[in-house]
């Protein structure tokens, strides 16, 4: 079996009286694309907060190639090359698209607020670095036509795809997607999922959250089901639509 | 994109230069110094507001601290002008920092509700430590700044000098905004959480932007002091900090140069206003100095309900529809 990249061990989040993750337990395989699918309010989102430090676990421990990341904070789950998306989308609407991925360099570059004011740009090394890379990233995602658009002008799709790009520009070893898929069209999801497997040749592991079960069917090496914070099944995409348990709690006959 | 700021620089830079031979009467160009230095205050309160998503109204309390801090160190203990100014700088970004740690955890209203609160005290402080401050009676006989040996005892010397520090100022910022800070501070102002998962230590830049908008405001206090050699607590009251507020969002929030627009029009709106009145009474017309408030005010409400993105919005659309205009005649003339 192939080394786990992360792993989720016991892990619990309580909101007030609510329950949100019951001592859940995910495993992820490097170099896998693992879905985590579940009925609405079963805590997918939950886990991805979890593990990029947006919210704080109750109990449990989450482990990243075998060192214990739990609690850490948001920018400090970056620097260790996790990247994720969000379910309702958050790109930068303010600015260009190239410049939202530029921000995806944040942890690649290093002048901080003095150098950075008393340099003009066009004298500084780094500021091309990261305008190329970031231009790279968008060749990637299938964006580069659009790098001067305003990136809150964009449809959805392209605004799901450019969430994509600016992850990359992280140069993630582990990418969290959070439902890429929700809102796309038939089309457009076909194409997202075209894009998931992309990157997943660029040796980056993948924990995707989705409903769309033709997609999650489609490209997941490894299916877990939550339902209730709890892990209710786990195995290969053929093994999860024949499992009863998950076809009377969710998949639906 | 990025030059085209820099020519910007350049551009002010020769207005600055030719205005004293356009304008001759010491009271007009003293009105331009004061516009220098809400224009320095403005763009570090743009930089927070605008550019990180930061509102302050508490900016005329650095602005005071910043005055007081030279008037004080200079009168009472006999120090340069030049290290008050950075002492004072020093002093505000530090009470910045302890204001600005546990403010900062606040969002929206509830960050405008403490820094008005803090404007508010440190204007109390002005008033009633009268040992320090000297109460309202204030403190005068600051000295005058000396620049290379050149003594800014004139306001057209003066002018010169403040309006140097404003395109250093301008500088500054521009350099800070096209970078990785500057893109970090747009983000946290879009999306705190997208920010962070992309690794900007967002409380970490917020507090940072937060005191180094501080210090511009304490440098802008000081040549205040220096330039009009008395200072009372009045101009450091809360109707400042929502001045300056004000001059930023009418400027236009979102771009540094809708904060220089903002903070340049409201300065000299007031003396535009007061020649109105003059009109007004010679053409028979009893006018009263009350009503300047009235106009200052609807032009404030007219520009904020047809213009929310600011003066520097509606300048690009009037720019962007006078382009299509001659493209339009263009066309017809060829076909």
């Amino acid at each position: 079996m192939a080394q786990p990249i992360l792993q989720l061990i016991d892990l619990c989040k309580n909101f007030g009286g609510v329950v949100a993750l019951d001592h859940l337990n995910i495993q992820v395989e490097k170099g896998s694309i693992t879905s985590i699918i579940g009925p609405n309010g079963a805590g997918k989102t939950t886990i991805f907060n979890l593990i990029t430090g947006i919210v704080n676990r109750s109990s449990g421990k989450v482990y990243y190639n075998n060192e214990d990341i739990s609690g850490l904070k948001p920018h400090m789950i970056a620097e260790k090359q996790i990247a994720r998306t969000f379910q309702n989308v958050q790109v930068f609407p303010q600015m260009t698209v190239l410049e939202n991925v530029m921000v995806g360099r944040h942890v690649k570059s290093h002048l901080g607020f003095i150098l950075s004011s008393l340099i003009p740009p066009f004298f500084r090394i780094e500021e091309k670095r990261i305008r190329e890379d970031a231009h790279q990233c968008l060749s990637i995602a299938g964006l580069s036509h659009l790098a001067q658009k305003k990136a809150g002008s964009l449809p959805l799709g392209n605004q799901r795809q450019l969430e994509i790009a600016r992850a990359l520009a992280v140069e993630p070893k582990l990418l969290l997607l959070d439902e890429p898929a929700s809102g796309l069209n038939s089309r457009e999801t076909y194409n997202m999922g075209k894009l998931i497997q992309k990157i997943k040749e660029m040796d980056i592991t993948i924990v995707l959250v989705e409903h769309d079960m033709e997609l999650v069917m489609d490209i997941s090496d490894k299916v877990n089901v939550v339902n209730f914070g709890r892990s209710l099944a786990s195995g290969d995409p053929s093994e999860i639509q024949a499992n009863a348990d998950v076809i009377a709690a969710y998949l639906g006959t | 994109m990025d030059h085209r700021n820099y020519i910007g620089l350049v551009i002010i830079a020769v207005i600055i230069a030719f205005i004293p031979t356009l304008v001759k009467n010491d009271y007009y160009i003293g009105i331009l110094v004061f516009t220098a230095l809400n224009c320095l205050t403005a763009l570090g309160l743009c930089l927070l507001m605008g550019y990180a998503g930061q509102i302050s109204l508490g900016h005329a309390a650095f602005f005071g601290l910043g005055a007081y801090s030279t008037a004080i160190l200079t009168v009472n203990l006999g120090w340069s002008p030049w290290i008050a100014m950075g002492a004072g700088a020093c002093l505000t970004a530090v009470i910045a920092l302890i204001i600005g740690v546990p403010a900062l955890r606040l969002k929206g209203h509830y960050l405008a509700m403490a820094t008005l609160g803090f404007g508010a005290i440190v204007n109390i402080v002005f008033v009633a430590a009268v040992g320090l401050t000297g109460g309202p009676s204030g403190i005068s006989g600051i000295p005058q700044l000396n620049f290379l040996g050149i003594e800014l005892n004139t306001d057209k010397s003066f002018f010169y000098f403040s309006w140097a520090v404003v395109i250093l100022g301008l500088f500054l910022a521009l350099n800070l905004i096209h970078s990785r800070v500057g893109r970090g501070l747009r983000a946290i102002h879009d999306s705190q959480e997208a920010a962070s998962s992309l690794g900007v230590n967002t409380s970490k830049y917020k507090i940072k932007i937060f005191v180094l908008s501080a210090a511009y405001a304490s440098v802008a206090g000081s040549l205040y002091a220096s330039f009009i050699n008395y200072i009372d607590p009045g101009p450091f009251d809360v109707m400042h900090s929502v001045l300056l507020v004000v001059m930023v969002a009418v400027g236009g929030m979102h771009n540094i140069w809708g904060a220089m627009i903002g903070a340049v029009l409201l300065s000299i709106l007031p003396e535009f206003l007061s020649a109105l009145s003059d009109y007004f009474g010679g053409i028979g017309i009893a006018y009263k100095s009350d009503y300047d408030m009235l106009i200052y005010g609807g032009i404030l409400l007219v520009i904020m309900l047809f213009l929310p993105g600011g003066l520097y919005e509606g300048i690009q659309r009037l720019l962007q529809a006078s382009r299509n205009l001659i493209n339009r005649f263009k066309m017809r003339a060829f076909s």
